[in-house]
């Protein structure tokens, strides 16, 4: 039996982490007092009202948004290639955006005017997610366009891959003949934020997210078609093609631009579709993908919740986080369930 | 219902079979067979619309089976893959649920209408008892009688199977067989599955199409197949033969020689004594006349044989054979 029961849960789970990435961070603000600001009030301190709506509201929409984005790109990739090792990155998505960063940051010439920038407002650029966008798009037009040329989705998914490798080598090429302060600057993006993206800059990044989540919920009855396999699908009725073109752009439109304005997150989009399989004990896409997007938000906002290290003034690399901490909770809700096996048995 | 007029299936550079013309009727179940490699299934996923004809056409109800829009399709004809699928944790009645694609909204919403056609599908084929379980728990025969029921749920006019019983054990395919027979009778469904299974085509089914590996494809009763000896030709190969009589194929073996079989009653004995005679190379005759090797069954598990040694007296099956082989 499906548990779809699991759902208000879940709810409250998300509405819990995001007031708690609210609360918490350098400065303790009272959960009470949260409210009370966001509901137009004054807050004990003046500084509270800044901190709230400068910083914590935009970072926590974008980390809600980051990880609903990441986990049902994940979601759809998995089925979609039958595999459970997929993420949304598996089509060479991120490395694009890292090569199109890379090419800012370390490349000759246009680095020149970063060298300045600092590694706080190296996610404010929007110079960067530009490249990164501009990469990602590449790498996602290249392959959309072989998806429609292709019949067989393995083979596609081995094209994908080499072109993450195409892109990973030259990046390791411009890293190997870059200066160590531009290299570090690299690694600093490569790592992960969800501090960078400014209100100006949500004005781009939520609308092409949800974008990207509103095309997966269209695609939600295909991928549910594809899991008997493209010939039963085919024989349903659908269009095959069209389907993998739409599922792969929602994809890649949710995986490059949360890479494009936080750096390449990693884990949450493998792991996340994994725990809503065993949690909600199904393969039917009309709960997973919203249980993923539920799941993926709360695991994300909880990971940035433990990076800022709450009360100290230091802060942790947002991947380092989301693998030391997540990887323990994760085995252990999988391993728990022992059906990794029968869902993906092809 | 589903006709072929002149069509010719393989791939580009390579044609199986040509100008067909072949009729599948409402409310029939035809059985198609042939040897490995024949096309069955070439023939199978052309008529599914999932190959498109190197020349000629199928006709569904009159009009171009490759030129109907896809949801069109689905909603007329359904088809059950050989390939075993792994779906993942589905129930059995979401897995059947996916029959209703060509009929539900965008989201897939089952509506009351639509969890009708799905119980309906399931009774159908016998597995309504087994809607909730997960299917990577059923057994072969379970797991086959689920995906009948999900391509029924698509309410198709043509329902086309690929070796559906290849997986299973005698018991099952019977049941398979006469499951199928029966949903023809009651839907009105027309039915062409391909099988290896000559021996039950034989019996259950309606008409059957013989697929040689030349490309001919005969049609038939079963029983005008078996006559003619089209049935044999087919087949035919080194060391097997058609049994006219039983309808089966039998295996030839070198022959030893000749043995004479009398027997006065419980024909169950005699018949399987004449088979194990047969398997270890004898050329068994009627025990009217007596040869010079020659064998009695008696009453209460004896046997007797005569030879030019004289006689002897068995208790087993066993024994007698090992005197035998001396021969």
């Amino acid at each position: 039996m499906s548990r779809s029961w699991l759902f208000p849960i879940l709810l409250i789970l998300l509405v819990l982490a995001f007031a708690l990435s609210l609360a918490l961070g350098s400065v303790r603000i009272p959960l009470d007092q949260v409210v009370r600001i966001l509901l137009g009030g004054e807050g004990e301190k003046a500084s509270w009202t800044t901190i709230l709506f400068d910083f914590r509201l935009p970072k926590a929409i974008t980390a809600t948004l980051v990880g609903a984005a990441l986990a049902t790109a994940g979601l759809q990739m998995q089925t979609l290639f039958r595999n459970p090792l997929a993420d949304p990155f598996i089509l060479g998505i991120s490395s694009g955006a890292s090569l199109g960063v890379a090419l800012v940051v370390l490349g000759i010439g246009v680095g020149g005017a970063l060298t300045f920038v600092t590694g706080l407002s190296l996610f404010g650029n929007l110079t960067l997610a530009l490249a990164a966008s501009l990469g990602a798009g590449t790498v996602l037009g290249a392959v959309l366009l072989i998806s429609q040329r292709v019949q067989n989705t393995l083979t596609l998914l081995v094209i994908g891959l080499m072109f993450g490798y195409l892109a990973s080598a030259i990046v390791t090429l411009l890293i190997y003949f870059s200066q160590p302060e531009r290299v570090q600057l690299f690694s600093l993006w490569a790592s992960g934020s969800f501090g960078g993206v400014t209100w100006e800059q949500m004005r781009v990044f939520a609308p092409v997210a949800l974008l990207g989540l509103f095309l997966g919920f269209v695609m939600i009855k295909p991928l549910n078609a594809l899991l008997l396999g493209d010939d039963y699908a085919r024989s349903l009725g659908l269009n095959v093609r069209r389907a993998r073109f739409w599922i792969i752009l929602s994809a890649s439109l949710l995986a490059g631009v949360s890479t494009a304005f936080c750096g390449p997150i990693w884990f949450i989009g493998v792991a996340v579709p994994h725990v809503a399989r065993s949690l909600l004990n199904t393969a039917d896409h009309r709960l997973l993908l919203p249980a993923c997007l539920l799941l993926g938000a709360s695991f994300t906002l909880m990971a940035d919740i433990i990076a800022q290290l709450p009360g100290s003034q230091r802060v942790l690399p947002l991947n380092v986080v989301m693998s030391l901490f997540g990887v323990p909770v994760i085995l252990w809700i999988i391993l728990r369930q022992r059906q990794l096996r029968q869902s993906f048995a092809a | 219902m589903l006709t072929t007029s002149f069509l010719t299936i393989g791939y580009p550079r390579q044609v199986l079979a040509s100008n067909l013309n072949l009729k599948l009727r409402s409310g029939e179940m035809v059985c198609l067979i042939g040897p490995n490699g024949a096309g069955k299934s070439t023939l199978l996923r052309t008529l599914a619309g999932m190959l498109s004809p190197l020349a000629g056409e199928v006709l569904l109800d009159g009009q171009n089976l490759h030129r109907l829009p896809p949801l069109e399709l689905a909603k007329r004809l359904a088809i059950v893959l050989t390939t075993r699928v792994e779906a993942g944790n589905l129930s059995a009645w979401t897995l059947v649920s996916l029959g209703r694609h060509p009929y539900t909204d965008w989201l897939g919403r089952l509506t009351a209408r639509d969890q009708a056609a799905i119980r309906h599908a399931m009774e159908l084929a016998g597995c309504l008892s087994l809607a909730e379980r997960p299917i990577h728990e059923l057994s072969d025969g379970e797991r086959q009688k689920v995906m009948i029921a999900r391509a029924l749920a698509q309410e198709p006019k043509v329902l086309l199977l690929d070796e559906p019983t290849a997986f299973l054990d005698l018991p099952r395919r019977v049941e398979l067989f006469q499951l199928l027979r029966r949903l023809s009778r009651e839907t009105g469904v027309a039915i062409l599955l391909s099988t290896h299974d000559l021996d039950l085509a034989l019996r259950l089914a309606d008409r059957m199409w013989l697929f040689a590996m030349n490309g001919d494809l005969l049609t038939g009763l079963p029983e005008e197949l078996a006559l003619s000896g089209a049935l044999e030709r087919v087949f035919a190969t080194e060391g097997v033969y058609f049994d006219h009589a039983i309808g089966a194929f039998r295996v030839h073996q070198p022959v030893r020689g000749p043995v004479s079989l009398h027997t006065d009653s419980e024909g169950v004995v005699a018949a399987w004594t004449w088979r194990a005679l047969e398997r270890l190379g004898f050329a068994v005759q009627n025990g009217d006349v007596r040869l010079h090797l020659h064998v009695e069954v008696l009453t209460g598990g004896r046997w007797r044989l005569f030879s030019s040694e004289g006689e002897s007296e068995h208790t087993s099956l066993e024994s007698l054979l090992a005197a035998l082989s001396e021969f």
